[in-house]
């Protein structure tokens, strides 16, 4: 069983905001969950590589040539917050802080 | 017989006769699948957009190209893209251009207008396939029954009691309700599979690396695959061969040739192997089912293939495997949609707090709960006991089946344990939930081509045999989910409520 701090730390580090209900909901169903993918530690992996992905291609490459992408109206376009050219976010520092 | 079936429910290969022949033309499939949907649409749920006079238009386009011998497989045959595939909707300047919107089944995307097109718009749009709209779907992909979209659960033409299947449940309750020729979905776990089962429909997912992901939202970026959801094997093939090929916007794209998917299909099978995974065939499968698929296998071996029985012994590590892995990608993926570029944005005055309201506000209760899983499983302390452990049985399962696979041409198994089950069934309970997928995780685990082909009925519903190949042999997994389709008469199979 994880506790409910181990929760409140998960969700902090994935910037997810929970409710108190939530955070009691997701303490019992993360424990079964965990509990029932534990069954992993029963497998004997000591002479086992990891597989990231199954298609064998490795550093794909191509020319180092300037192309064009998206175009700055386009990439700002579906922004919440702008101030002309630039994505506006909230304060993080603030002066004299 | 398939002549007496409705316009809107016929195959791609019978339409695309007709269309040659003059006797239909691409505005009438388009009007037909556009009158069904907006018939339905209460019903069933199935679309979150429809793009009717974009439609319309491309429809008398491809008519004007027909008249001219213009000879493209798809070319006028009306179809869907799962609302995952993002459809360009902003012009240079980035003013809407009337384009779809693009929501992954989530209320975080609210807004959004996608600046570029998917790889599979542009695919199908240069095969001159007519796109009628976007499909519900599980929030990003994430489900096996389609209750996790933002916008409502899709309701499965054969019982509008129970679920359609997901994740790609509306795309599979379109074809199979004549709402569209065919349609595009995404297979993560079994999301194209699973749904075609439960729906009575053909849906093949492609060997990982045939199709590009380029403008696919992102899901698990190693086990993620897009493919077609057809009426029929052919239909399946024809797809296919619009949709595959190297791709240098995705970098996991294969640029291996493609062959000809519908010369494949022989009808015959003979000196075919085919290997029967005894783990397949798990405690807690509908009797029904296994008596369908069983069936299905004694009629394959009538057919001339040779019934091999073989093990997969680490078949029962695929579903801990599976929501270790493609949990932690999504996590990984998911940590984009942050208030601050697109889509939703709560608002708050302290940045940290805006990006916690925001994807506290923004996700539903399935992505949480994967981001949560997804973030434990790859956080300090709990790293190799999760993520690297599972990475390691992943390889365990990809080297079994490349050894069963050495000594067949192909497997068949189940593709569900069991038929459409009723809306709300499962949703207290996720682990209940994910072994929907037990049979079709595996496939994508070791990134094999997998099709699910109708197979019968169990209690009025649909059941779904399923076909798995080696790596990039496509061919072989519709040359035997067709010649089975061709003997056994389920092709015109279509639900009650359709017509």
């Amino acid at each position: 069983m994880i506790s409910r701090q181990d929760v409140e730390h998960v969700a902090a580090l994935a910037r997810l905001g929970l409710s108190a209900d939530e955070i009691d909901l997701m303490q019992g169903q993360l424990s079964r969950i965990l509990e029932a993918v534990a069954q992993l530690r029963d497998v004997d992996t000591s002479q086992i590589g990891p597989t990231a992905q199954v298609i064998g291609l490795e550093n794909v490459m191509r020319e180092d040539e300037a192309r064009a992408g998206l175009g700055r109206e386009l990439a700002l376009a579906n922004a919440p917050l702008r101030e002309g050219p630039l994505l506006r976010v909230p304060v993080i520092l603030e002066e004299g802080r | 017989m398939a002549e007496s079936l409705p316009l809107a429910d016929r195959s791609v290969r019978e339409v695309a006769v007709s269309l040659r022949r003059r006797e239909l033309s691409s505005r009438e499939l388009t009007r037909a699948c556009l009158d069904r949907i907006a018939r339905d649409a209460g019903r069933l749920n199935t679309f979150l957009a429809v793009g009717e006079e974009a439609a319309m238009a491309t429809a008398g386009d491809a008519d004007r190209a027909l008249a001219e011998g213009d000879d493209r497989p798809l070319l006028g045959i009306p179809y869907a893209l799962k609302d995952i595939f993002v459809t360009r909707a902003l012009d240079e300047a980035g003013a809407p251009t009337g384009g779809l919107p693009t929501t992954a089944g989530s209320r975080i995307l609210e807004g959004y207008r996608s600046p570029y097109a998917s790889a599979a718009e542009e695919r199908l749009g240069d095969a001159g396939a007519v796109l009628l709209g976007k499909t519900n779907c599980d929030e990003f992909a994430m489900g096996s029954s389609n209750e996790n979209s933002a916008f409502g659960p899709v309701r499965n033409p054969w019982d509008e009691a129970t679920v359609p299947g997901g994740s790609s449940g509306g795309s599979s309750a379109a074809v199979a309700a004549g709402q569209a020729f065919f349609a595009l979905g995404t297979d993560t776990g079994g999301s194209i599979r699973q749904p075609a089962a439960l729906c009575g429909i053909v849906g093949l997912k492609p060997t990982y690396g045939r199709v590009s992901r380029y403008g696919m939202v992102a899901f698990a970026s190693s086990l993620d695959q897009c493919g077609p959801l057809t009426r029929s094997v052919e239909d399946a093939a024809t797809v296919l061969g619009a949709l595959a090929g190297h791709d240098p916007r995705d970098s996991t794209s294969v640029a291996e040739r493609v062959p000809d998917y519908r010369a494949a299909l022989t009808g015959d099978l003979h000196g075919v192997r085919l290997g029967v995974p005894r783990e397949y065939f798990v405690a807690g499968m509908e009797p029904g089912v296994e008596a369908s698929v069983r069936a299905a296998i004694d009629q394959l071996a009538s057919l001339g293939a040779r019934i091999v029985d073989v093990s997969l012994p680490s078949t029962d590590r695929g579903l801990a495997t599976y929501y270790i892995i493609a949990p932690a990608e999504a996590s990984a993926n998911l940590a984009r949609y942050d208030g601050v570029r697109y889509g939703f944005s709560a608002g708050a005055s302290d940045l940290l707090d805006n990006y916690r309201e925001t994807r506290g506000r923004g996700f539903g209760a399935e992505v949480k709960r994967r981001i949560m899983l997804g973030t434990y499983a790859l956080s300090a302390g709990y790293y190799d006991a999760y993520y690297v452990k599972a990475q390691q049985v992943r390889t365990l399962i990809k080297r079994e089946f490349d050894a069963v696979l050495a000594d067949c041409d192909a497997l068949v198994a189940p593709t569900s344990p069991s038929v459409a089950f009723p809306i709300g069934a499962k949703v207290d309970d996720p682990l209940l939930m994910y072994l929907n997928d037990a049979c079709t995780l595996p496939v994508n685990i070791a990134g094999l081509p997998g099709i699910s082909v109708p197979c019968g009925l169990s209690d009025g519903l649909p059941v779904g045999l399923q076909v798995i190949g080696k790596a990039f042999d496509e061919p072989m997994v519709l040359r035997v989910a067709d010649a089975y389709e061709r003997s056994a008469g389920y092709a015109d199979l279509r639900p009650p409520t359709s017509v």
